[in-house]
């Protein structure tokens, strides 16, 4: 099928531009009918949104959207924008895709564009007395002079719908209501694994609605990137999700390679996967000790902290970082593995794979761990579509979404491995996902360990990097899903734009439909087999 | 066997003949009461480093080690770290009641701790209804909690609190179902005579098959009254912060603290000496020498090794289990744990009845 006749034939305004990923920019006025059309026809059924990026191109305001299809693995890149800077508005996409209702509050609060027949219409990250919108060219650093106040949590929000003679108008929703026990969960709260807060209304212990807030540790990275040249912007992916750092900047060095067309040696290959795994492991162990932890268990904690210590050995033997490695560089990575790297990874893989049992031993056999994962915080593969939760929660609820699988990078297309995939969606397959996972990392190291070839560990490039104007977008495994970069590049040595597809945010936006219904305690343990990291939420 | 009532009454006539018989016994009680209070913090200071050094072993780390040998000192050093540490006040609060209630729960738990016969001779609070006793008293403590939760105005210590008081009041039935079945047993009610009986055998060896069900069902309803893993709903640090007692600081928390501690060793306690034969040596019928050999270590010895080693079981649950939903823990109470109680209490009856029983 040919996509670009398809989406001509909905939207015949539509312009095609082809530097570097093909991009189909459609006019604002169809832009609704031609997503709602290739989301629902049955040859193209683009049921995933992958990422919603706000842009601000000088003259005008606007929203790029990439889709994807888990029925046939096909994507496209849309593009609308609105000309009209001081009440820019544009038609949501939140009733088609329920990841785009978070997105869509991130892109108002950054760019200013209200969304038509959003639900609620807030700001996601920042305060809401906050004046301007800071991810706007031309927005001034100086207005938002340090504020001594507390900030109102309000219980309203607006939404923007069209009346019978289409005028938009204003109309108010209420998130709570007086007469609510209204909790705060967070943002200082031990088990919401950082500074996440979630607004829970109760009924006795039962949860009736949850409502996240966003933002306590919102360094604006995208913003500070559009002032740093190429290989300065590395430096701040590792501090997105620090579980997954490697495999982060390996996503960025990747797409600027993708899109400089550099050729990247195999020695650096073999040794950015085997590096990748490792931390999946390590990100994998802290899953399962926070779970425990979460839970009551402090014993499992202290057993998962105890192994991944030696992970932590193997990256500072070679990087010499621990939680942040700061490795991989554009062309390759910073410096060539220890001498010891192989031994030390080949003595840790047996030892952990025996360990492993322990963990299942006394934890996973638990009758009170079953009793608390089992069944608790169902989400259904529909839901995990839409909401675009990827990683082990998408295969938890059967959704084959490994990106190593789906779009192969570096190494994966040549080791033999499973996906793990779970029908259930409860906790406990979330749980199992990640147990399994690790297994399979392990038997990728095993089959890259010994035969990693000799060669250079980095390709010498430019001092000054400058990519070739036009899109791109790139996507890597990453410990808790697909965490995807996308660079807008005018063809200077600093980026236009560059987004990170954050792993967590579906999460976050798919908790209030997870929990629904279920306990305190069962917000807690399905906060734990979700998995988030907040600084990569919040960016 | 050393009978600890010839250095009491010895202490009682020489009061007597130096003074009237009022102010005797006035005296008398003033120096049981402090020796409690120092038995208590002392017990207390004894839980709180064995948790912590048994934890650290459950856990592959070494514990506290940093303050005076194997941190033998770290306890004291917390201790005078919690006595001068300020009591914070906070607005909006219900102030007396804020203060009262660690006061509450502390007296409930020490006259409950007041009922142990601790060797032989050695009781304090005994008399013929002694087990009801205790456990009016000990259900005292939820007052307290509850209190706590209410006056910190605070959403987190008022679910805590709740949460507490439905789960105490069910396993307190759970508990009285196990007492009764071993007063029914023993045809006593008064701790003296309940250890007396088992001169001859524990109770646990005496009563097999309903003594051991009633010993299991004790031990679990009992981690649950102490609100100690995988119980610990009520404060559930990892959901509510701290419970009931997140808005307390300073020596009101300290209070909180000990009287968790000392309410698992009531539970330890009580259980040695209702199953375990409290502070009866252990003898093996026909075998003398042997029997004679165990009369020699003190009662106290006795007492105090069978209340740790229930303890360490108790702390062996904690360190090992994940923690329960408060509707899973109500269920299980109610439609396991006390459906299990009462079928003992008959099975109990039968065995007594057609003496079954050794």
């Amino acid at each position: 099928m040919d996509l670009k006749k398809r989406i001509l034939e909905i939207a015949p305004e539509t312009q095609f531009v082809e530097q570097g990923d093909i991009k189909a920019i459609v006019p604002s006025s169809s832009f609704y009918a031609l997503a709602k059309k290739l989301k629902e026809d049955e040859d193209t059924s683009f049921d995933f949104l992958l990422s919603l990026t706000g842009m601000d191109f000088g003259d005008s305001l606007g929203v790029i959207y990439h889709l994807e299809s888990t029925k046939y693995g096909h994507t496209c890149v849309l593009q609308t924008s609105t000309t009209n800077r001081e009440n820019p508005e544009l038609y949501s996409v939140c009733d088609l895709w329920k990841t785009a209702n978070f997105n869509e509050r991130e892109v108002y609060d950054f760019f200013g564009i209200r969304f038509i027949n959003h639900p609620d219409m807030r700001r996601l990250f920042l305060r809401d007395e906050w004046n301007g919108y800071p991810f706007r060219k031309d927005y001034d650093m100086d207005s938002n002079p340090l504020n001594m106040t507390n900030e109102v949590t309000e219980d309203k929000t607006t939404e923007l719908t069209i009346d019978a003679e289409g005028n938009v108008i204003e109309k108010e929703n209420t998130l709570f209501d007086d007469k609510e026990y209204v909790i705060n969960i967070g943002p200082q709260h031990p088990s919401t694994h950082g500074v996440l807060r979630f607004r829970t209304s109760l009924q006795g212990e039962i949860i009736k609605k949850i409502e996240p807030y966003c933002g306590y540790i919102h360094r604006g990275i995208e913003k500070m990137n559009e002032n740093l040249t190429y290989p300065q912007t590395l430096a701040l992916t590792d501090r997105l999700d620090y579980l997954s750092a490697h495999q982060n900047r390996h996503a960025l060095c990747m797409l600027i390679e993708k899109a400089l067309g550099v050729e990247i040696p195999e020695r650096v290959q073999y040794i950015r996967t085997i590096m990748d795994e490792l931390q999946r492991i390590d990100s994998h162990i802290l899953f399962y000790s926070c779970l425990a932890m979460d839970m009551g268990a402090i014993t499992p904690f202290t057993y998962g902290f105890r192994d991944r210590e030696m992970i932590l050995d193997i990256f500072e033997q070679t990087t010499g970082g621990r939680l942040i490695q700061n490795y991989n560089v554009v062309g390759g990575v910073q410096a060539d593995i220890h001498p010891d790297f192989v031994n030390s990874v080949k003595k840790f893989i047996p030892y952990f794979r025996n360990i492993l049992k322990e963990y299942h031993d006394i934890f996973t056999g638990n009758v009170i761990v079953h009793q608390r994962l089992k069944g608790v915080g169902v989400l259904s593969k529909e839901d995990a579509i839409s909401f675009g939760t990827t990683g082990g929660t998408g295969r938890a609820s059967g959704w084959a979404c490994d990106t190593r699988k789906r779009k192969p990078y570096a190494m994966y297309d040549k080791v033999d491995f499973k996906e793990i995939v779970y029908t259930e969606g409860d906790s406990f397959a979330r749980y199992m996902v990640r147990m399994d996972e690790m297994l399979e990392s392990m038997k990728i190291i095993e089959q890259l360990i010994d035969n990693i070839p000799e060669g250079a560990y980095q390709v010498k490039m430019k001092p000054i990097i400058k990519v070739p104007e036009g899109s791109y977008f790139t996507s890597v495994e990453s410990s808790r899903g697909e965490f995807g970069v996308f660079l807008e590049s005018k063809g200077d040595k600093y980026p236009y734009r560059l987004k990170y597809r954050s792993t967590g945010l579906p999460l976050v936006a798919a908790v209030d439909t997870i929990t629904k219904g279920g306990k305190i305690a069962d917000l807690i343990a399905i906060g734990g087999t979700l998995d988030y990291v907040i600084p990569d939420i919040d960016r | 066997m050393f009978d600890f009532s010839v250095v009491s009454s010895w202490i009682h006539q020489f009061l007597t003949s130096v003074m009237p018989e009022g102010l005797a016994i006035f005296l008398e009680c003033l120096v049981v009461g402090v020796c409690i209070l120092a038995a208590y913090a002392v017990i207390a200071m004894i839980l709180i480093y064995m948790e912590r050094k048994i934890c650290a072993w459950f856990q592959c780390r070494i514990g506290p080690d940093r303050v005076g040998k194997f941190g033998l000192l770290q306890l004291f050093a917390d201790v005078i770290k919690m006595l001068i540490k300020e009591i914070v006040e906070l607005k909006n609060t219900d102030k007396f009641l804020h203060a009262l209630a660690p006061y509450i729960v502390i007296l409930s738990s020490i006259l409950a701790f007041a009922c142990l016969p601790i060797n032989k001779g050695m009781e304090i609070l005994d008399f013929n209804i002694g087990v009801v006793f205790l456990v009016a008293v000990s259900s005292l403590g939820v007052i307290g909690i509850l209190l706590a939760g209410w006056s910190s105005n605070s959403k987190y210590t008022m679910i805590g609190a709740m949460r507490s008081g439905a789960q105490i009041i069910s396993y307190e039935l759970s508990i009285g179902m196990c007492l009764l079945a071993v007063a029914i047993f023993t045809g006593t009610l008064q701790f003296s005579e309940i250890v007396a009986f088992q001169a001859d055998g524990w109770l646990i060896f005496k009563g097999h098959i309903p003594a051991v069900i009633a010993f299991i069902v004790y031990l679990i309803a009992g981690n649950a009254e102490t609100n100690r893993g995988p119980f610990d709903m009520p404060e559930a640090e990892s959901e509510l912060t701290a419970g009931y007692h997140t808005e307390y600081s300073g020596m009101h928390f300290g209070f909180f603290y000990l009287s968790e501690y000392l309410n698992m060793f009531i539970i330890a306690g009580v259980a040695a000496t209702i199953f375990l034969g409290g502070w009866m040596p252990l003898h093996i019928s026909g075998l003398e020498g042997f029997n004679a050999i165990m009369d020699y270590i003190p009662g106290f010895v006795w007492f105090f090794g069978k209340a740790f080693f229930v303890v360490f079981l108790l702390m062996w649950m904690r360190w090992t289990f994940v923690r329960l939903r408060i509707d899973q823990l109500l269920k299980f109470e109610w439609k396991i744990l006390l459906p299990i109680g009462l079928f003992n209490l008959v099975l109990m009856i039968l065995v007594v009845v057609f003496k079954l029983h050794f």
